[in-house]
């Protein structure tokens, strides 16, 4: 076959149309005479001859008609016709028109707007080279929870594993640049070696961390990211080599990541540079604390599943060349997940219900426009039975209809982009903090694709229901001109609003389990006062605070002067600010507990505190004694608080108080427990880790360098924000304050992913309930229509208005009634997805369900009056004399 | 009266257009009238048909179709079989034969 000829020919016809029949007209014309022609000179009379002719060939537009049908082309020119056919029908009724568009533009880009979230954090690969032999590593939590590793875990695994190729621990890490310019806190990582190297990324300009760089004491160099290279070093090359002040040393920077470096493991960091660890692991130190994050890249052929069961030999058998200290967790085993895995943990529950709801909500909006197709469909049966009449079969009506459906869609698409453009904007605001890959979403080729691809697909969904119905019958259709026959296309258009019903309802549960969970999450004690205090950040460095009296002095002087702003009532430091991500825990090790042999966990949340820190936050004391003054001496005998949980955990039944422990490091003299606190909650609102021994900061055996002040003011804290930083620069201008936040919203992002699951969900509740009550309205405006007879005699044998306006919201809620039924059955099963979003209810909280259902009827009941309204003022006499 | 007419077998009157051509180029009329002859008025070709599989022909290359003047000064579309059209012939040739003869060997066989 000649592939070209059929394009070139079918081309000339599709461009000169004209010039390609009269081509056709000529030949045929040429045919039919030479025929005649022939029959003359067999002897017929030259009318015989053409009347025979005629009769042999037919007509000659059928003929022209035959030979263009078998064409390809003919599909195009047939396709450009229905096409402006369909224009010109949807012109003519523009309130249609523009209530199908506007619903199908709201589904769309809702769904297409959120299928640009999820594809990049859940679906596409991570932009590593072989993203999927990544893997990261954790340490095992008594419950089998993952817990940050430690200096320990990486070593022993680095040396007696063969499953990867590189494996490196990581932590975050804040310094302070300083320079010709202002201080400026930067957000970085400390790495080992082979970070780059697991990722797969290396840098784009000078070199990688190389082994001797990542030694205890070792050089002191830095590579920098793109933006950072660009912002602070003009983004020439030159400034391989150069040095850096940060935290008060000399870094050299030796390269420079590549520009669309994405670090899902910490998307803000700039600047990187060496764990240096000691690979001797001495007991004391932060070799053995569990701070670390360990990611990997597995061997070519290692799964997973293979890197885990090598991982867990290696944990379970410990050997006596990787000494472990007492308190190591490796016996009970190490966690793998797949790095895509790790990051988006913590949000796929959100993002799954979301897919979930706007799918919904997608389907919601396609049922309203088949409902509105049926409805216009109906209105236009005499026009189709006249199309039939006229030869168009039943294929060319059902294409005719899907045209229209999909040109429908089509326009719908296209300004669902633009709600798309809008909605990606609108979703990167409300996501939550920490949402990994947040820079990939937008408006791409990816979303484009699936935004034609979707409105390909429901463009044919929405048009075959009315396109069977359009073509069905239609010999009635002529005959009945009065258009009185209600039948078929009423019960699907009903059966369509029962679903719309049932989804919306799906949707508005959602929603409100949401919304009552958030509730209840917020009325959760967080175990601290939040209101009216403020907090920030301080890290100090520098070469003026290399020994533990320095930094004491410095906090004791910082603190001293935020206290004497006036406003402020109080104030205090910690090293592990409530709600704030900070996680900090150390072995807690009793002298005589009745409880402690045999349980596997013995850590607490360390705090290391002024003792100020309690009036500041309101934490209540228990029993005994507050810590004052006299732990405010480091060479006193230290003495500690415990959390009420923790108490009650080592000596149920007896006093806590006087009880001694080791906290972290084993070999110091004894701690003594001098009082009980409430409980605090420090992860998140919903998660309950009530264990923690306070310290104070001046006690604790390795000074903290970066503490969170609280304070506690009257007035307006945002106002008095820069008077605290002033205070506090009035002691060091030098050292950064960062991370300054009121604690009531610490307390509100603890809920971050609920709350962004809920925002869409309500976005999504509203929009589909508006949906249904069109759907409703709509159906039943169309019945009141047809009905309009029916109701004329009713009321001329004597029914009242209020019968007739009961008859017609009677129907409407019938219809709501069953779709509640069936949504109720299935919001409980699909609620059940919600599960892990979901606080201190069940997914079938009967109070939920009540408030929904009974939402959805009062609006159905809206959405009935009007049209009831409208029946009840019919005038039997205008009716009747009608007909 | 001619006995009655039938139409051509589907699928076959491609064959007998490439058949018709290979003896002289012609135009449409000429080929309806040609194989209406050759087969002694048996098969009956009506126009609608036959320029349909002209059209066909022509974009599959097999034939090559020109505005010419005629004996009686008429302008006609005049079809040319192309080497393609020949290769093709000789194949659906061998096709129909074997078609045909053991359509043949069927008819024949008894009981």
């Amino acid at each position: 076959m000649s592939i070209w000829r059929q394009l070139t020919r079918g081309l000339r016809v599709l461009t000169s149309q004209d010039a390609a029949d009269r081509d056709l007209d000529e030949e045929l014309q040429r045919y039919l005479e030479d025929a005649t022609d022939a029959h003359i000179a067999a002897g017929m009379s030259p009318d015989a001859a053409r009347r025979q002719v005629r009769m042999d060939a037919g007509s000659a537009l059928i003929v022209r008609e035959q030979v263009r049908e078998s064409a390809w082309e003919s599909i195009v020119l047939r396709s450009a016709a229905d096409l402006r056919y369909a224009a010109r029908r949807l012109r003519a009724t523009p309130s249609f028109t523009l209530v199908c568009v506007i619903t199908l533009a709201l589904g769309i880009g809702a769904t297409t707007a959120i299928f640009s979230a999820v594809n990049p954090i859940l679906f596409e690969p991570l932009p590593y080279p072989q993203a999927a032999r990544i893997a990261t590593i954790w340490d095992r939590r008594p419950d089998d929870g993952p817990l940050p590793a430690t200096f320990g875990t990486y070593r022993e695994v680095a040396e007696r594993s063969r499953s990867f190729d590189a494996l490196a621990a990581f932590k975050p890490w804040q310094p302070t640049l300083t320079g010709p310019s202002q201080a400026e806190r930067l957000d970085g990582q400390r790495v080992s070696a082979d970070y780059f190297r697991a990722i797969g990324v290396p840098p784009a300009i000078g070199r990688d961390f190389e082994r001797g760089d990542d030694v205890v004491n070792g050089p002191n160099v830095a590579i920098v990211s793109d933006g950072l290279w660009r912002r602070k070093f003009g983004g020439d090359t030159a400034a391989i080599g150069r040095t850096a002040t940060l935290n008060g040393a000399l870094f050299t920077i030796v390269g420079v990541m590549p520009p669309r470096f994405d670090n899902v493991l910490a998307p803000d960091a700039e600047i990187w540079a060496p764990l240096q660890y000691d690979r001797s692991l001495p007991t004391g130190g932060r070799e053995w604390g569990h701070h670390l994050q360990i990611v990997g890249r597995l061997r070519r052929g290692v799964s997973i599943d293979l890197a885990r069961q090598d991982l867990d030999a290696i944990a379970r058998t410990q050997v006596a060349e990787f000494r472990r200290v007492p308190w190591s967790t490796m016996a009970r085993g190490l966690t793998v997940r797949a790095l895509q895995d790790d990051v988006t943990r913590g949000v796929r529950p959100a993002l799954l219900a979301i897919v979930g709801a706007v799918v919904l909500l997608l389907a919601i909006a396609c049922v309203n426009v088949t409902n509105l197709l049926l409805a216009r469909g109906a209105q236009r049966r005499g026009e189709f039975a006249m199309r039939t009449a006229l030869g168009a079969g039943r294929s060319r009506l059902i294409r005719q209809v899907i045209t229209e459906s999909l040109l429908l869609a089509a326009a719908g698409g296209a300004a669902g982009i633009g709600v798309t453009a809008v909605g990606v904007r609108a979703l990167v605001a409300v996501s939550p903090p920490g949402l990994p890959r947040v820079t990939a979403i937008a408006v791409n080729a990816p979303v484009l694709a699936f935004a034609f691809a979707a409105t390909t697909i429901i463009g044919i969904v929405i048009g075959i229901v009315p396109a069977l119905h359009a073509s069905r019958d239609l010999h009635v259709g002529l005959q009945d001109t009065t258009a009185r026959v209600a039948g078929g296309h009423q019960l699907a258009r009903r059966t369509l609003v029962v679903a719309e019903v049932a989804l919306a309802l799906v949707l508005l549960v959602g929603a409100g389990l949401l919304l009552r969970s958030l509730r209840g999450l917020f009325a959760v004690a967080p175990g601290f006062d939040p209101h009216g205090v403020l907090s920030l950040q301080v890290q100090i460095a520098g070469p003026a605070y290399t020994d533990a009296g320095a930094i004491q002095r410095f906090f004791d002087r910082a603190r001293d002067a935020v206290r004497s702003v006036p406003g402020v009532a109080a104030a205090g430091w910690t090293s592990q600010l409530p709600l704030s991500g900070d996680f900090d825990k150390y072995g807690a090790n009793f002298e005589s507990s009745p409880t402690q042999q045999g349980d596997s966990d013995t850590s607490a949340l360390r705090y290391a505190v002024s003792p100020g820190y309690f009036e500041t936050m309101r934490i209540p004391l228990r029993r005994g004694r507050p810590l004052d003054a006299r732990e405010e001496n480091p060479r006193a005998p230290v003495s500690v608080l415990l959390s009420e949980s923790l108490a009650k955990r080592r000596f149920p039944g007896t006093d806590a108080i006087g009880q001694r422990l080791h906290l972290g490091r084993t070999d110091l003299p004894w701690y003594t427990v001098v009082g009980i606190v409430g409980d605090v909650k420090q992860t998140s609102l919903a998660l309950t880790e009530p264990e923690a021994v306070y310290v104070t900061t001046a006690q604790w055996y390795s000074p903290d360098r970066v503490l969170s002040l609280v304070v506690r003011a009257h007035g307006d804290l945002a106002a008095l924000t820069s008077s605290i930083r002033d205070a506090i620069a009035s002691v060091d201008k030098d050292q950064p304050i960062v991370r300054v936040a009121t604690l009531d919203r610490l307390v509100g992002r603890s809920a971050a992913e609920r709350r962004f699951a809920l925002v869409l969900f309500e976005a999504f509740a509203i929009v589909a309930l508006v949906l249904a009550a069109i759907g409703i309205y709509g159906v039943l405006a169309g019945s009141v229509g047809e009905r309009t007879r029916e109701i004329g005699v009713r009321s001329a044998l004597g029914a009242s208005r209020a019968d007739i306006m009961m008859l017609v919201v009677g129907q409407g809620l019938s219809l709501t009634s069953i779709g509640a039924v069936i949504g109720v059955a299935a919001a409980a099963f699909a609620s059940r997805a919600l599960t892990t979003l979901l606080f201190g209810i069940s997914p079938l909280d009967p109070t939920t369900y009540a408030l929904v259902v009974a939402t959805l009827t009062a609006v159905a009941a809206f959405a009935c009056w009007i049209p009831a309204w409208r029946a009840a003022r019919i005038d039997p006499a205008v009716t009747l004399r009608a007909e | 009266m001619p006995e009655p007419k039938t139409d051509v077998i589907q699928g076959t009157l491609d064959l007998l257009i490439l058949k018709t051509l290979s003896l002289e180029p012609m135009h449409g009329f000429g080929l309806a009238r040609r194989v209406e002859q050759i087969s002694r008025g048996v098969f009956k070709v009506n126009p609608g048909s036959l320029l349909t599989a002209l059209q066909r022909l022509e974009r599959a290359g097999w034939v090559d179709a020109a505005w010419r003047d005629t004996e009686n000064s008429r302008r006609a579309r005049i079809y040319t079989l192309t080497r393609a059209g020949r290769r093709e012939l000789e194949r659906q040739t061998d096709h129909w034969n074997r078609r045909a003869a053991a359509i043949a060997r069927l008819l024949r066989a008894e009981g």
